[in-house]
């Protein structure tokens, strides 16, 4: 933030303004939300007639005045409503963030339920209706998934599939654990624990373990949120968040299951067998649809080439689509959606523009903020609105009942799971899971769905559902951040993918799947393997256009890094100091074996001194903008004020300088990565652009002494650099000679008929290259299916 | 049958002690093992070479060559053997047992560093104690080698840049002149600390009766 430079005192000021701001226009807008949801009962009809009235009148033209200004907020009513409200989310949360210090001892979503309550309250205060802002069709059907598909579409698919096993094992053995122990038990209580006359003990067991299921399913949107936050190992975090998406099924089926029955009466065992079958249905059938459409989607992408705008609205509607599809059918739309983010990924990241990639994933994550923040406060406020019904025992019990279960339910599964694990879970991490079982919105909208007639205990239901939300995300929200700083919890590691690692990864993958095969043994990674294979050889051809559809993984995940770097470079202008972990001075000169040793006759060319050499080295470096960096821990030099860099009359000492050095490297093959020069203004940057060689010819050897001939005074003026072909030219010459070489003169004749070739393809990549980077890389890393 | 059968049961808490495999586990490895070798007291490189489902692979000559590796024997000898018995067998395997989720911080890095060196055997065929530019240029080849046909470049460049970072992140500081031989085994286990070898790199050897195992056709 620029700001902090400034003195603290006006940046403190400045904040306090835009506090008291957005308070007043908080204020405002509940007044206008008020005064609208009561303004809809009485003038509409008088609004109306009135309109025909003047219609009538302007007929004959009563002599009406004209009006210069109206109100008329009748016709914008909605969607000013709605505009209003997710303004106020959005303020709120960038509120939030402004106050110091608060952010990191409360989450987020404790405090926008605060502002929810607060919201309510005061429309409540000013005498008015709240209005039922949570509706249900509103969220499922708006609200709720972008959040899925925000987390489906990133998923990080190779631990979600390394703990698949223990995911499901959570998600449906948990939930229905849960479900039955909870509504069981409350059950009990309720007709033991009371007097017969009271209206629990009318509670009957059906609609007790209806509760049940409704209450115990793990919601992914308080996981989110409060999660997002912790950072805590990537294992704990797929395994408490895989469950939270993959109980949906369960919760749909025990959910209709039980609403069914409670509104029929009677329970026959066909009719629970049909509950099972129903179960792998919605499940397995969600998922399908969710393929299906991920399949289409990925197709999609393949013909986009041509009209990249609107590629991000293939993602987003065929994802919709197949939640809303999934609905027809009751299936679980959640599991669709995620399905389908995940199977497209890979194949629709390999056709799209890289802006196209950076839209969606600036997009989703701005829908599922909005959501998130969204559903919160219509929590708070919906705790307002009511209607409540609030019965000591029963919220108690059902609070307790639910930290209880969900505790024995962890440990006992994990210990039947541990058996099948290598990477146990331990004591710690079954703390957490147990602790980060948080229930949500969705619990709370499931609960508002019953119907009244249905149902009369409605309202205690859903007062002790709010209860137990506001306990989860509040209590264990609050405090699960310094239980797990107390815990020493292993976080997650913010290391990159280093490119070492990546291979190795891959020869793990085939040397276990090679091992298996010798012992005969068809396990885990054989399978893999399989899918893999075919993966490659049938699915990505139909799938990803052109020639991507070939490239291995290794390689894309190379080009990947580069592009990356190469973006980096570019964004800043050059001028940037990367924050490398460790500045190291090794070059590819260091690596790179030696050349025999040279005859005596050739020695003769005066040598320079070795401070000198490494001056000249040093200028040669700099004034080489290569595009391609390395990783960021690779080399660069720390950057020296070069004596050499400012004005013309320096290039011609440079150019002697250059074809001494020449002289002297003769035979070496010789990477010059380049470092990221000094952080200069623009046109010192332009100017050195300018000044580069954008050419290497190599002049005919005469006594096998190559020389490579610069180019220094280049006709371009600094500020007619073009980018694009310096990238072209850049490119076209990584792809035929990586990198700065010194080859007999008769290469690059041929090298340029393969470096044509590959111009088309380097043409899409600079196109999908050139644009603004993404937010935080570490969604990127997983790039294919199956990794 | 029956001589060997005996006398490898006599062995069997030998091999135990040596292997760190169960009984049941052992006595389904040699079942393959007799499969593999058609039932000869020794396996060749043939035999391996011989199972359908490793075509596929492209690291399989490493592989194959890694059994007949001395090196993975646990002792201090080089050199490559041309048959191997069942106990030398049975060793390479022992590399990939998982590590015993009890077992102390000590132990974990001992089968780590015993899982790495196997890698490290792998990459370093010439057995100078250091892998060099060229032998992970050859990894990175064979690892293309089966998608179609790579150029020859992308993958030296690959190569070239994985051997640039583990310089830069072992020896951050070298002089122009100086020269990174290779990547000694220390640097090996510094650039691949972030994968948890002692998890990662294990298949599971079955417990129960060889019912459950399924072999490859083997032409033999």
């Amino acid at each position: 933030m620029p700001s902090r430079t400034v003195s603290h005192g006006s940046s403190g000021r400045l904040r306090g303004l835009f506090l008291v701001m957005v308070l007043v226009f908080l204020e405002s807008s509940v007044f206008t939300l008020a005064f609208a949801s009561s303004d809809q009962h009485s003038p509409t009809t008088a609004h109306s007639d009135g309109h025909k009235a003047t219609d009538h009148g302007s007929h004959n033209n009563t002599g009406k005045a004209f009006p210069v200004l109206d109100l008329n907020y009748e016709n914008v009513r909605v969607p000013f409503e709605i505009s209003l409200w997710v303004l106020l989310a959005s303020l709120m949360k960038l509120g939030f963030h402004l106050v110091p210090h608060l952010s990191n001892i409360v989450p987020e979503s404790c405090l926008l339920i605060v502002v929810g309550l607060l919201v309510g309250g005061i429309i409540r205060g000013t005498g008015e209706t709240v209005p039922p802002v949570l509706d249900s069709k509103l969220f499922f059907y708006i609200l709720l998934p972008p959040i899925i598909l925000d987390a489906g579409y990133f998923l990080p698919i190779r631990p979600f599939m390394e703990n698949l096993g223990t995911i499901l094992i959570f998600a449906v053995v948990g939930t229905l654990w849960n479900a039955f122990f909870v509504g069981g038990l409350l059950y009990g209580v309720c007709q033991i624990g009371t007097e017969s006359s009271s209206i629990l003990s009318r509670i009957g067991l059906l609609q007790c373990l209806l509760f049940g299921s409704i209450i115990s399913a793990v919601d992914p949107v308080a996981v989110l949120a409060v999660f997002e936050e912790i950072h805590i190992n990537e294992l704990l975090h797929i395994l408490v968040f895989g469950e939270s998406l993959l109980n949906d099924a369960v919760t749909v089926v025990l959910y209709h299951l039980f609403e069914e029955f409670s509104g029929i009466g009677t329970v026959t065992l066909v009719k629970g067998f049909l509950g099972v079958i129903s179960f792998f249905v919605v499940a397995l059938g969600g998922v399908l649809v969710g393929v299906l459409y991920g399949i289409l989607a990925a197709f999609t992408s393949r013909f986009t080439s041509h009209t990249r705008v609107i590629e991000p609205l293939f993602v987003f509607l065929y994802s919709y689509m197949a939640y809303l599809s999934a609905e027809i059918f009751h299936l679980s739309g959640i599991m669709a959606l995620i399905a389908c983010g995940a199977v497209m990924r890979p194949y629709v990241e390999a056709n799209i523009s890289h802006k196209s990639h950076t839209t969606i994933k600036y997009f989703l994550k701005m829908w599922s903020s909005v959501s998130e923040t969204l559903i919160f406060i219509f929590l708070g406020v919906a705790t307002v609105a009511g209607p409540h019904d609030w019965n000591w025992t029963f919220v108690t019990v059902t609070v307790i009942l639910c930290l209880v279960a969900r505790v024995i339910g962890v440990v006992g599964l994990t210990f039947i799971i541990n058996k099948f694990r290598i990477v146990k879970l331990t004591t710690k991490d079954q703390f957490i899971i147990a602790y980060g079982g948080l229930r949500g919105a969705i619990a709370f909208s499931l609960g508002f769905l019953l119907e009244k007639d249905h149902f009369p205990e409605r309202e205690i239901f859903l007062t002790a559902i709010i209860t137990v939300i506001f306990f989860t995300v509040f209590v264990q929200g609050m405090t699960i951040k310094p239980l797990v700083e107390l815990l020493a919890v292993k976080k997650k590691q913010e290391a990159k993918r280093s490119i070492n690692e990546e291979i190795h990864t891959q020869f793990l993958d085939h040397l276990l799947t090679g091992i298996e095969d010798i012992c005969g043994h068809y396990g885990h990674h054989h399978w893999k393997d399989k899918l893999n294979r075919f993966n490659k050889k049938y699915v990505k051809k139909c799938l990803i256009a052109g020639e991507r559809s070939k490239e291995p993984q290794l390689i894309a995940f190379y080009h990947k890094m580069e592009m990356k770097q190469a973006i980096q470079l570019v964004e800043s202008g050059g001028g940037i100091k990367l924050p490398s972990a460790m500045p190291s001075t090794v070059s590819m000169q260091n690596i790179q074996p030696r050349p025999p040793t040279k005859p005596a006759a050739e020695r003769a060319i005066p040598q320079l001194s070795k401070t000198k050499e490494e001056e000249i080295r040093k200028i040669l470096r700099t004034n080489l903008q290569r595009t391609r960096q390395r990783l960021r821990s690779y080399n660069r030099h720390t950057l020296v004020a070069d004596p050499y860099e400012d004005g013309l009359s320096d290039l011609f000492l440079k150019k002697q300088k250059m074809f001494q050095i020449e002289k002297k490297l003769k035979e070496m093959n010789t990477y010059l990565t380049v470092p990221a020069p000094p952080p200069d203004s623009p046109t010192m940057c332009r100017a050195r652009l300018a000044s580069d060689p954008q050419a290497y010819s190599i002049k005919p050897a005469l006594n096998k002494v190559p020389m490579i001939q610069v180019d220094l005074a280049s006709p371009q003026s600094p500020d007619s650099v073009n980018l694009l072909d310096e990238f072209g030219q850049a490119n076209q010459q990584e792809e035929e000679e990586q990198g700065l070489m010194m080859k007999p003169p008769s290469r690059p004749r041929e090298g340029k008929k393969p470096g044509e070739e590959d111009e088309a393809k380097d043409q899409q990549k600079l196109m999908r290259c050139l644009s603004d980077p993404g937010p935080s890389a570490d969604e990127d890393e997983d790039g294919a299916f199956l990794p | 049958m029956g001589a060997s059968q005996t006398r490898l049961e006599h062995n069997y808490d030998d091999l135990t002690e040596k292997s760190g495999f169960s009984h049941e586990q052992i006595k389904n490895l040699y079942q393959r093992f007799q499969q593999l070798s058609g039932n000869n007291e020794k396996i060749s490189r043939d035999d391996l070479e011989r199972i359908p489902a490793l075509n596929n692979n492209p690291i399989r000559k490493q592989i194959i060559t890694a059994f007949f590796d001395k090196r993975n024997q646990h002792q201090n000898d080089v050199g490559s053997l041309d048959e191997i018995g069942f106990e030398q067998f049975l060793m390479v395997m022992s590399h990939f047992r998982p590590v015993n989720s009890k077992a102390t911080e000590e132990e974990k890095a001992t089968v780590r560093k015993q899982k790495l060196r196997f890698l490290f055997n792998m990459h370093d065929t010439d057995n100078d104690g250091i892998i060099t530019l060229d032998e992970y240029r050859t990894v990175v080849e064979e690892l293309l080698s089966q998608s179609g046909a790579i150029e020859t470049e992308v993958a030296r460049a690959i190569a070239d840049a994985a051997m640039l970072e583990v310089a830069s992140t072992n020896v951050p500081h070298m002089a122009p002149d100086d020269f990174y031989e290779g990547i000694t085994f220390e640097h090996f286990e510094q650039i691949l600390k972030g994968i948890e070898m002692e998890s990662r790199m294990h298949i599971r050897f079955l417990d129960k009766n060889a019912a459950t195992m399924r072999c490859g056709k083997l032409s033999s």
